[in-house]
């Protein structure tokens, strides 16, 4: 059995790829379509740092198979800029200093701007809840959150 | 490393046949959270692999007799999305949405938490407590089973190579019945159960339990259905002696390993404990419907 031929639309562009059955969405992101920005923390599902969205849920790439994504929607840490405009959750990171390896901060953004799109007002105890499946091993969450509630507050326009 | 076949049938039919044409070597992937852990671990001993996402009975949850059927590829934010499951089995629900994140959440399915056959799987014992019924796909057709038939041992389960399931079959609710899942994890999130508890009852005008049913989860090699502790409570109208009773029961009941995560004596209490509180939510629940 040959190589699957997938076709999708990524960050709003239509790709096609190549894969192989064991190879995981993430695999495929970064070494068949070089959308390197989504990491390989656990590769189990534990670490959340390859948080993208598929048809607008939040998963981790790495528990999804390439093949799976055929016909589907993904987003990823890539297409939250527009163009050289950073989305505000990018911003307050860089502002609040939310980050230090960074290994974890594309998770994080793409998982806070999945809460923030259901919940524009969300206390500081559900963010942190939602977030309960993004590690940080810099232990920078205290910044993280912050970051996250003040863009939260930027995105309400208050 | 040998090539895995993928297949992603339409239809319940080409399933089964996609089933049978493996011989026992197709594995079947709903939201994969534990399926594609196993791959990656090298533990996963399949050489085709069964996406059932495409089925649409596998990915909707409607009303049927009252009561709601719910794909075995529903997953737990979809469930907790549906207004009418949450209200009529709240257990059942709030058992499936304790596993893992957000992210496992948006894949995390009632189907794969039973069929992956850990007998510490959260959603199992709510329900079992809950009398759900799965329908299971095979080559003869269709066939229904209790919940609490299918995992017989650790990663083991009854279902035959080429079959599967299909869907669950939550039973409609009369007034007065509750049901509630608790668990307890050395931490607040993200944790397997230590011990598991589920609690279905029902009660009449008067506030008698008049049906209970009680499961226990992470506390033998297989999730239990315990008809001793449903006993206890049934005729009553569950008071402080009654609840102790259905403790001692739930606790009479298991025969757990002991590991670091909880010894022999530690699960054997806290299943106690966790089902009379469990009931004591159910009560109350039950009493406001």
């Amino acid at each position: 059995m040959g190589k699957h031929h997938v076709s999708a639309t990524v960050n709003g562009d239509p790709v096609e790829f190549l894969c192989e059955t064991r190879q995981t969405l993430l695999d495929v992101l970064r070494d068949e379509l070089n959308l390197t920005g989504s990491k390989e923390g656990c590769g189990s599902g534990d670490c959340g740092a390859c948080s993208v969205m598929v048809d607008n849920r939040l998963v981790c790439a790495c528990l999804v198979l390439g093949v799976e994504a055929e016909g589907r929607n993904i987003e990823t840490i890539e297409g939250v800029a527009q163009g050289e405009k950073l989305h505000p959750l990018q911003k307050t990171f860089l502002e609040d200093a939310a980050l230090q390896c960074g290994v974890c901060t594309p998770g994080v953004i793409v998982a806070a701007k999945a809460l923030l799109e259901r919940n524009p007002d969300p206390t500081e105890t559900e963010a942190r809840y939602w977030l309960a499946g993004n590690l940080c091993r810099c232990t920078g969450y205290d910044k993280i959150i912050k970051a996250v509630m003040n863009a939260a507050e930027e995105m309400r326009g208050a | 490393m040998t090539q895995i076949q993928f297949a992603a049938p339409g239809t319940v039919a080409d399933a089964v046949k996609c089933l049978a044409d493996a011989n026992g070597g197709a594995k079947i992937l709903a939201g994969g959270t534990d399926l594609l852990v196993q791959l990656r671990a090298g533990h996963l001993a399949a050489d085709t692999i069964v996406d059932i996402k495409h089925i649409p009975e596998v990915r909707t949850i409607t009303i049927e007799d009252g009561g709601f059927r719910v794909g075995a590829a529903v997953s737990g934010a979809e469930l907790g999305e549906h207004p009418d499951v949450r209200r009529a089995w709240p257990g059942v629900v709030e058992a499936l949405e304790l596993i893992g994140s957000a992210q496992i959440q948006s894949r995390a399915s009632l189907g794969g938490n039973l069929c992956n056959g850990s007998p510490a799987a959260d959603s199992v014992p709510a329900m079992i407590a809950a009398a759900t019924i799965c329908t299971i796909a095979g080559p003869d057709g269709q066939r229904e089973a209790p919940v609490e038939d299918i995992v017989t041992g650790p990663g083991q389960t009854s279902l035959a190579i080429d079959e599967f399931v299909v869907s669950f079959f939550l039973p409609p609710r009369p007034p007065h019945a509750g049901d509630a899942y608790l668990r307890f994890i050395p931490r607040t999130e993200m944790d397997i159960a230590v011990v598991g508890a589920g609690v279905s009852l029902t009660l009449d005008d008067e506030g008698v339990c008049t049906a209970a049913r009680v499961s226990l989860g992470a506390v033998a090699p297989r999730l239990l259905l315990v008809e001793d502790a449903a006993a206890v409570i049934i005729g009553t109208r569950l008071d402080d002696t009654v609840l102790e009773k259905l403790g001692a029961a739930a606790s009479a009941a298991c025969d757990p390993i002991d590991d670091k995560r909880g010894t022999v004596a530690y699960r054997t209490k806290v299943a106690g404990v966790l089902t009379r509180r469990a009931a004591a939510i159910a009560l109350e629940r039950a009493r406001a419907n």
